[in-house]
């Protein structure tokens, strides 16, 4: 079973808020951006706008690509993307993966082995790999086919640490108090399975959101996601990989946008880490 | 007269703002047994450790405290390696930690053997430390000790690991014997059979004892002497029977009346 | 006076542990190949539920119905499910894993070809990350106050904020565009038996992985170092005499390896697919450019042999991941079940 290991920045409580801070700011500012591409771009995406590969200027803040398109609208698109990808893929993840988990936790041990053993070898699948496989397949819609796949592989890792977490719960004292005092099983997983378990796996959630995000970008960079207007960061990348001796700026900035998000979600999961359970040893 | 293997004066402890040990005293000569007591929290632990240069980071130590004349506050570690061992060695409360798990109990006996036997200035064989070893878990009354040699500490209960601890500290052949809370994470019967172990060799080997507790009748049956210390300061010392028969300080007191509240419920009165 | 309770004290028979390890082993296979056959299914399942007809791959659009038919008896899709299925097994028992629709050479010798590029790279990778990892780690728990601690555990951060295949393009960026000291990709037509070449044409992937997956290693370096620091048996060890740097040897090594070792297999399984990406920025005939251009002509026995035998591998790292992390740790030995 693997815990990620606790990493916090720096030992005072001082810094460990700063962190959090900056981490809440960065993920601000993508949410803030994402929220204005639906009413509002600089440019039409689409349309060429400018000379091919332009440098930075006061009229394309990032330089244009190799087709003359603005980059820092594409840029914006991509933080709503990466935000879509990283929510809808946790999203489908926690559904499927805290229900299976629960399930195994109550299972009788038969049945629980049954299921712990099967989640391990789920676990073990390449899941780039098969999601490469399951985009390529579907390549009418290509984002939700990859949210959904990434989605069932994030599942599992989440359905064994929910297993794990609930077993620990259960076979608490309180759990046997709220039994004879008559709650039902269903009051039991509410009441007191959920909330004991929901701090540690949001922040395994969050860190999740980071590696969906990435791996959407690697799955668009091996040229597998949809073309701009749509594109992710990881496409933009890809089509900047050619001319990045002529126009740098077009590799730099995709992945410093990327970078950006998912140390802002890092940053405010370790951040919430501390918070939620003080006890944590360092 | 000899000088005393230990001797504190003034010890103060602090973690930061708080302080955790306020200018304690204590001194105990060759042969001598001493109890340590007060609640958790008062800074017993923290004497222990003080008086090895154990100190966890973090925390500060000032006053003087001298282990077989070599003053250990604010020396570095190379000085007091030589002395640990040597002139004081510790036995602690928790013995499932206290022991390195992926390692048999026998090489981790024989590490500090084999230590003291260089110290020394002999060199043991292979065969020798062998047979030391298996000598030394006999007399902590363990069973089969070739088998207990090769046992992890995960394979023997709570009590036998502690008398692996006791074994270990003894290897070294120390001066003083520093007890802390041998006997707390045991359960009673077990407690019992390990105090009765370190009263017979401590008096074997005639080594000082520092016996560290917040059970005062463990700790009265093994000292002669007996410092109270609350929150940190030392407010009683004086010899077993004295501090118990007729207290001075009002926090002695009021550990004396728990004590015998409790043992009055154990014997039915109210 | 010896106490005579002595007697009464539970003898654990120590012999135990022998037995244990060997009955567990082949347990441990036994749900390897399970966990095989398992595998097995999930992508056989997968493949048939993927739209469109092997067969139209075969033979391309605008095929005869009899071309067709053909198309589909030789793949054998014109069988019913369950025959496909056993069929299907049958083949993976004897390593057949097919003949290429595209150009009609052996998957397995094929895959074979491109291991030798994905393997070197993945081990050469996973190597560095150790190199940096591991030394870094310590330093980064130990001196924790220090500024270069502090820094240390940031650049950890960025390790696994950072897409692997970003840092490849910076890298070609500076080293092989701006400074030309290395290719820029690529990889001789003969392999290895160019081995200068080839050793030059793998720096730049390795490195790319070795210094993101360093990163990401780096973490659980410096949690178990933090771990074994605060444990309570270098304190007994210091008690009695011994030095630090000699207790940390002596106990703190291995003790703080355990965790490690167990996160190494999933490490090592996370390069691997890391490799896979990593061969399109730096043009490497890989394992991941034969399934990229296998999904993109639709071929599926070269989909399925790279989708099994990643499956295999990662399977066997964790096999061989348990198997060691049994060895070293004790405690785990005496334990019978597998599901944690």
């Amino acid at each position: 079973m693997t815990t990620t290991p606790e990493i916090a920045l720096a030992p005072s409580k001082g810094r460990h808020s700063l962190a959090l801070a900056a981490g809440l700011v960065l993920v601000g500012l993508h949410v803030g951006i994402a929220i204005l591409t639906l009413f509002w771009l600089p440019y039409d995406p689409a349309a060429m706008a400018g000379g091919r590969l332009e440098a930075p200027s006061w009229l394309h803040w990032v330089g244009t690509d190799r087709l003359g398109r603005d980059l820092f609208t594409q840029l914006m698109i991509g933080s709503r993307i990466a935000l879509l990808v990283g929510t809808g893929a946790v999203a489908i993840g926690a559904v499927i993966g805290v229900t299976l988990g629960l399930l195994a936790a109550f299972a009788s041990k038969w049945l629980d082995d049954a299921l712990a053993a099967t989640l391990d070898i789920l676990i073990a699948f390449p899941t780039l790999l098969i999601a490469m496989l399951v985009v390529a397949a579907s390549d009418t819609a290509s984002l939700g086919s990859a949210i959904i796949a990434l989605g069932v592989a994030l599942s599992a890792i989440v359905a064994r640490l929910t297993r794990i977490l609930a077993k620990r719960v259960l076979v608490m004292d309180y759990i046997t108090a709220a039994r004879t005092s008559g709650t039902s099983w269903w009051g039991i997983v509410v009441l007191h399975v959920l909330p004991n378990i929901w701090p540690t796996l949001s922040v395994n959630f969050a860190l999740q959101f980071g590696l969906a995000v990435i791996a959407e970008a690697s799955l668009s960079y091996l040229g597998l996601g949809a073309p701009p207007p749509n594109a992710s960061w990881g496409r933009l990348l890809q089509e900047a990989q050619g001319t990045v001796y002529t126009a740098p700026i077009g590799a730099l900035a995709p992945g410093l946008a990327l970078l950006s998000l998912v140390i802002g979600v890092n940053l405010t999961a370790d951040g919430l880490r501390d918070t939620i359970d003080p006890t944590r040893r360092r | 007269m000899s000088e005393p293997l230990l001797d504190i004066e003034n010890l103060t402890v602090r973690a930061g703002e708080a302080t955790l040990v306020s200018k304690l005293s204590l001194r105990i000569e060759r042969g001598e047994r001493v109890g340590l007591i007060g609640e958790s929290g008062s800074g017993k632990s923290l004497t222990a450790l003080a008086a090895t240069g154990l100190l966890p980071a973090g925390l500060t130590a000032e006053g003087s405290v001298l282990l077989s004349g070599q003053q250990v506050i604010g020396a570095p570690d190379r000085q007091l390696n030589g002395v640990r061992g040597t002139a004081a060695a510790i036995v602690f409360q928790e013995p499932l930690t206290a022991l390195d798990p992926l390692m048999r109990v026998g090489r981790q006996i024989a590490e500090p053997l084999a230590r003291r036997a260089r110290r020394d200035g002999e060199t043991l064989s292979r065969g020798r430390l062998r047979q030391a070893v298996l000598s030394l878990i006999d007399e902590v009354a363990l069973p089969t000790p070739e088998r207990t040699a090769r046992a992890y500490p995960h394979e023997l209960s709570g009590g036998q690991r502690q008398r692996v601890a006791i074994a270990m500290a003894l290897a070294c052949r120390p001066d003083l014997l520093i007890a802390d809370e041998p006997t707390t994470a045991l359960d009673v019967t077990t407690q019992a059979e390990i105090l009765r172990l370190l009263d017979r060799l401590v008096r074997e080997r005639d080594m000082a004892l520092l016996f560290i507790s917040h059970d005062l009748p463990v700790v009265a049956n093994t000292v002669e002497r007996v410092v109270v210390l609350q929150r940190g300061v030392a407010v009683e010392q004086g010899p077993t029977q004295t501090v118990f028969a007729e207290p001075g300080h009002e926090y002695t007191k009021s550990l004396l009346a728990a004590a015998r509240a409790f043992d009055a419920a154990l014997e039915g009165r109210a | 006076m010896v106490s005579f309770r002595c007697r009464r004290y539970h003898d654990r028979d120590h012999s135990r542990g022998t037995r244990t390890i060997l009955a567990y082993t082949i347990r441990r296979t036994a749900i390897l190949i399970v966990s095989l056959l398992i595998a097995a299914t999930v992508l056989f399942v997968l493949l048939r539920l993927l739209p469109g007809d092997p067969a139209n791959a075969l033979v391309g659009v605008g095929a005869t119905q009899e071309q067709i038919a053909a198309a589909r008896a030789q793949v054998g899709s014109d069988q019913p499910l369950q025959v496909q299925f056993v069929t299907f097994l049958g083949n993976i028992a004897r390593l057949d894993l097919g003949t290429s629709f595209v150009s009609r050479a052996p998957v397995l010798a094929e895959i074979g070809n491109r291991m030798s590029v994905t393997l070197p790279l993945t081990l050469f990778g996973f190597l560095l990350a150790l190199i940096i990892a591991v030394p870094l780690g310590i330093i980064a728990a130990v001196r924790s106050e220090r500024w270069y601690g502090a820094a240390i555990s940031v650049v950890s951060q960025l390790g696994i904020a950072i897409p692997v295949f970003w840092v490849g393009i910076l890298l070609v960026w500076v080293f092989a565009i701006s400074l030309r000291w290395l290719p820029s990709g690529g990889f001789p037509l003969r392999g290895w038996s160019d081995w200068r070449e080839a050793a030059i044409g793998m720096v730049l992937p390795a490195v790319t992985i070795g210094v993101v997956m360093g990163a990401s290693l780096l973490r659980y370096v410096r949690a178990a170092t933090l771990d074994v620091l605060g444990n309570d048996f270098l304190r007994t060890a210091r008690a009695l005499g011994s030095s630090f740097p000699e207790a940390l040897l002596r106990h703190g090594v291995r003790n703080g390896a355990v965790p490690v070792v167990s996160i190494l297999g999933i490490e090592l399984a996370s390069t691997f697919l890391g490799a896979v990406v990593i061969e399109r920025v730096f043009s490497l005939p890989g394992l991941g450019s034969m399934l990229l251009l296998a999904i993109q002509q639709r071929d599926y026995p070269n989909v399925q042999g790279v989708l099994f035998v990643s499956t295999l591998l990662v399977l066997v790292i964790g096999f061989v991941a348990d198997l060691l992390q049994r060895f070293i740790d004790p405690r785990l030995r005496s334990r019978g079940s597998v599901a944690p």
